[in-house]
C-alpha cells in the first residue's frame, strides 16, 4: 500500500484512508517501521470500526468464521460448543425519554451458564444497548460499538446524531452475518435519547435489528428481544402506556421481565435470595443514560414479589 | 555536466528548524499546568470552531500550537491510537508516556525525512489519582521530548510567559487560581502577537479554556465555556476583549508562513 512507503509527514497527510486489511507495522522495505503509521495517515476517517478493519481486522467481533468443526466435518452449533446465551431484553419510551432493562440470566443448553450476568451496556451519554443471543460475540460487539461512539464525538467534537448511532449499530450486525448463519446471532436492542428533540416525550427511541442488520424504529413505545420477548412484550402491552412518568415505567419494565420469567425458562427472575435484580437504564433529557441502584430496583421489585404472593397473574 | 545539488545535512536541519519556530511563533499561546485539581488547559484562540485543546482518552488532554491543518492531524492520530490501544489492551494501559514517545518518534522521524517538518508543538498532559500522579509532556517539531513538572508554555512569544509563570505559579492553586495565574501569564506585556508592549485583557471570547478534572470517573476531560467559563475569570476579564487586528482563528500561522517575511 502506498502509505507503507515512508512515513507520511505533514505532507502526505492527506492521502486516502488505506482500505487495506493488512496489518500496517513495519514497512515494506522490511525495515521495522513505528507501526503507527496508518494512524497518521487516515485523514477524515471519523468511524473506529472502519479504522480497526483497515489495520487490525483480527480484533474484530465475528471475523474467526468459518465456525468450529466438530469430529464429523460438520460446523458446530452454539449449543453444541456450550457457548452461553443471553436471554430477555426490554425497552420502553415514556413521558421523559426511555427506559431499558435486561434480566441477569445466561444459558448455554438446559445450563444456568451465568446467573448474574449484565446484558445492558450505557454506551454514550444518551444511549444503551441491551443484548440477547451469543453473549461472547455480543459483548465484543458492544465494546467496540462502545468505543466508536466515543471515538467520533473525540474527533468530531460533537456527539453522533441518534440515528446516526442507530445506524452504525446496524452496520455492525451486518458484519456479523457470517456468524449469525452458523447460529451465533446478536440480537441487540437500542435505546438512545434524541437530544435535539425538544420534546421529551418524543425524545426516547427504541430500535430494534435483525440478524441482518436490518434497522426497526419502534414507535408504539415498547420492544423485547430474547427468548422471553413474547411473554414480556404481553405484558407491556397491557400494562404500558408512553405518557407515564418514570417510577411507574420502571415498574412496568421490571413487571415485563417478571412475566417473561415466569413463562420462560431461559430468562432469569429476580433471585431474593443472592439479592440479584434486573439491571435496569434510563435515559432521559437532563441526566442521561442512568444505570439506576440497586437500593431502589430491589425496592420495586419486592414490592412486586409481594404483588404477585396475592395475585401471580400481576 | 550538472552539479548535483548539495547541502550538508547539518544546514537542512537548521533550515528546518528555522521554519518551523518561524511558523509556531507567530501564533497565539497555550499553557498547560497542574492544579490541586487536576490539568488545566488555557488557550489563547478567538475560534469557537477550531480546537487547540482536545480530550484524546479517558485521563488524557491534548494541546497544541502552530498550523492548524498539520496539529489536527496529529490529535486525530493520537485518539486513534489510544482508542486501538484501549480497545486491544485495556483502558488502563493507555498512557501519557506511551503516546507521548509514539508522537515524538513520528514527529521526529518526519523532521527528518520529509521535505518540511510539522510547525506545530504539541503538550500532552495526563492527569493522576493524586497530584503526584500528573504528567506532562512536550513535544517540539524536531521531535524532542519534555517532562514538565508544572507547567507547559507554547506557541507565541513564550519567554515572558514562562518568565511570569515562574513567579506566580502555584501547584496547590484551585481552578479559579488557577485559572487567574495562566491568564497572567498570556496577558503579560509582551506576549501578545506582534510583541505589543502594553498588557492585554482576554476575555471570554479569546480563550479556550478546559481541565482534566482528577475527580471524574471515566473520561476527565471537559470544556469550560459559557456562563461557567465567565463566573470562574477575575473580574477584569469578564467583559468583552479588546478588538484585536488580523485575528484569525485556530490557525494563526499561514500556510508555510516560515517561509514568508517575518511581519514581527
Amino acid at each position: 500500500m502506498e502509505f507503507r512507503e515512508g512515513i507520511p509527514g505533514p505532507a502526505a497527510i492527506g492521502r486516502p484512508f488505506p482500505g487495506s486489511p493488512e496489518p500496517a507495522a513495519g514497512r515494506r522495505d522490511g525495515q521495522p517501521g513505528l507501526g503507527h503509521h496508518a494512524a497518521f495517515a487516515a485523514l477524515g476517517e471519523t468511524s473506529f470500526a472502519n479504522y480497526v478493519a483497515a489495520t487490525q481486522p483480527h480484533l474484530l467481533p465475528g471475523r474467526m468464521f468459518d465456525a468450529p468443526r466438530g469430529p464429523e466435518g460438520r460446523p458446530m452449533t452454539p449449543d453444541a460448543l456450550g457457548v452461553p446465551h443471553g436471554t430477555t431484553i426490554v425497552a420502553l419510551q415514556f413521558s421523559g425519554g426511555v427506559v431499558i432493562a435486561g434480566d441477569r440470566r445466561a444459558t448455554a443448553g438446559n445450563v444456568i451458564a451465568q446467573r448474574d450476568i449484565e446484558k445492558i451496556f450505557i454506551t454514550d451519554s444518551h444511549s444503551a444497548v441491551g443484548i440477547a443471543g451469543s453473549a461472547g460475540i455480543a459483548i465484543e460487539m458492544i465494546r467496540l460499538y462502545s468505543v466508536e461512539l466515543e471515538h467520533y464525538e473525540k474527533i468530531e467534537g460533537v456527539a453522533m446524531s441518534l440515528d446516526g448511532k442507530a445506524n452504525r449499530l446496524a452496520g455492525m450486525i451486518r458484519g456479523n452475518l457470517g456468524a449469525a448463519l452458523q447460529g451465533f446471532v446478536v440480537v441487540p436492542l437500542f435505546a438512545g435519547y434524541d437530544t435535539e428533540e425538544p420534546d421529551p416525550a418524543k425524545a426516547g427511541r427504541i430500535v430494534t435489528y435483525d440478524p441482518t442488520g436490518g434497522r426497526y424504529d419502534e414507535w408504539l413505545g415498547y420492544h423485547a428481544v430474547g427468548s422471553g420477548s413474547v411473554f414480556a412484550k404481553s405484558s407491556m402491552k397491557k400494562l404500558h402506556r408512553t405518557s407515564a412518568d418514570l417510577q411507574t415505567t420502571l415498574r412496568n419494565a421490571l413487571e415485563a421481565l417478571y412475566d417473561a420469567a415466569d413463562d420462560d425458562t431461559a430468562t432469569g427472575g429476580p433471585d431474593l435470595v443472592r439479592k440479584i435484580y434486573p439491571v435496569v437504564v434510563s435515559i432521559t433529557g437532563p441526566e442521561g443514560a442512568v444505570r439506576r441502584s440497586e437500593e431502589e430496583i430491589a425496592g420495586i421489585v419486592e414490592r412486586i414479589v409481594a404483588d404477585r404472593a396475592e395475585n401471580p397473574g400481576g | 555536466m550538472t552539479m548535483p545539488f548539495y547541502s550538508s545535512v547539518d544546514q537542512l536541519l537548521r533550515d528546518r528548524s528555522e521554519l518551523a519556530r518561524k511558523g509556531i511563533s507567530r501564533g497565539r499561546s497555550v499553557v498547560v499546568m497542574t492544579f490541586s485539581g487536576g490539568v488545566l488547559f488555557v488557550a489563547e484562540n478567538h475560534s469557537s470552531a477550531l480546537n487547540k485543546v482536545s480530550e484524546i482518552y479517558d485521563r488524557i488532554g491534548f494541546a497544541a500550537v502552530g498550523r492548524y491543518n498539520e496539529f489536527e492531524g496529529l490529535r486525530t492520530a493520537g485518539i486513534r491510537l489510544a482508542d486501538s490501544r484501549g480497545f486491544s489492551y485495556d483502558r488502563r494501559d493507555v498512557t501519557s508516556r506511551w503516546l507521548a514517545n509514539t508522537y515524538a518518534q513520528f514527529i521526529g522521524a518526519a523532521f527528518v525525512e520529509q521535505q518540511k517538518p510539522y510547525e506545530a508543538e504539541i503538550c500532552l498532559a495526563e492527569v493522576g489519582e493524586t497530584p503526584d500522579g500528573d504528567q506532562l509532556y512536550r513535544i517540539t517539531y524536531d521531535g524532542s521530548i519534555t517532562d514538565e513538572p508544572q507547567y507547559v508554555v507554547m506557541g507565541g512569544t513564550t519567554e515572558p510567559i514562562s518568565t511570569k509563570l515562574k513567579d506566580v505559579y502555584d501547584g496547590g492553586h484551585d481552578l479559579g487560581e488557577a485559572l487567574a495565574t495562566a491568564l497572567e501569564g498570556l496577558q503579560v506585556p509582551g506576549s501578545g502577537p506582534g510583541n505589543g508592549t502594553e498588557a492585554r485583557v482576554l476575555g471570554e471570547k479569546a480563550l479556550e479554556v478546559a481541565v482534566l478534572d482528577r475527580t471524574r470517573p471515566g473520561r476527565a476531560f471537559r470544556r469550560i465555556s459559557g456562563p461557567v467559563l465567565r463566573s470562574l475569570l477575575p473580574a477584569a476579564n469578564r467583559g468583552e476583549a479588546a478588538e484585536e487586528p488580523d485575528v484569525r482563528g485556530g490557525d494563526d500561522a499561514p500556510a508555510a508562513g516560515g517561509a514568508l517575511p517575518s511581519s514581527n
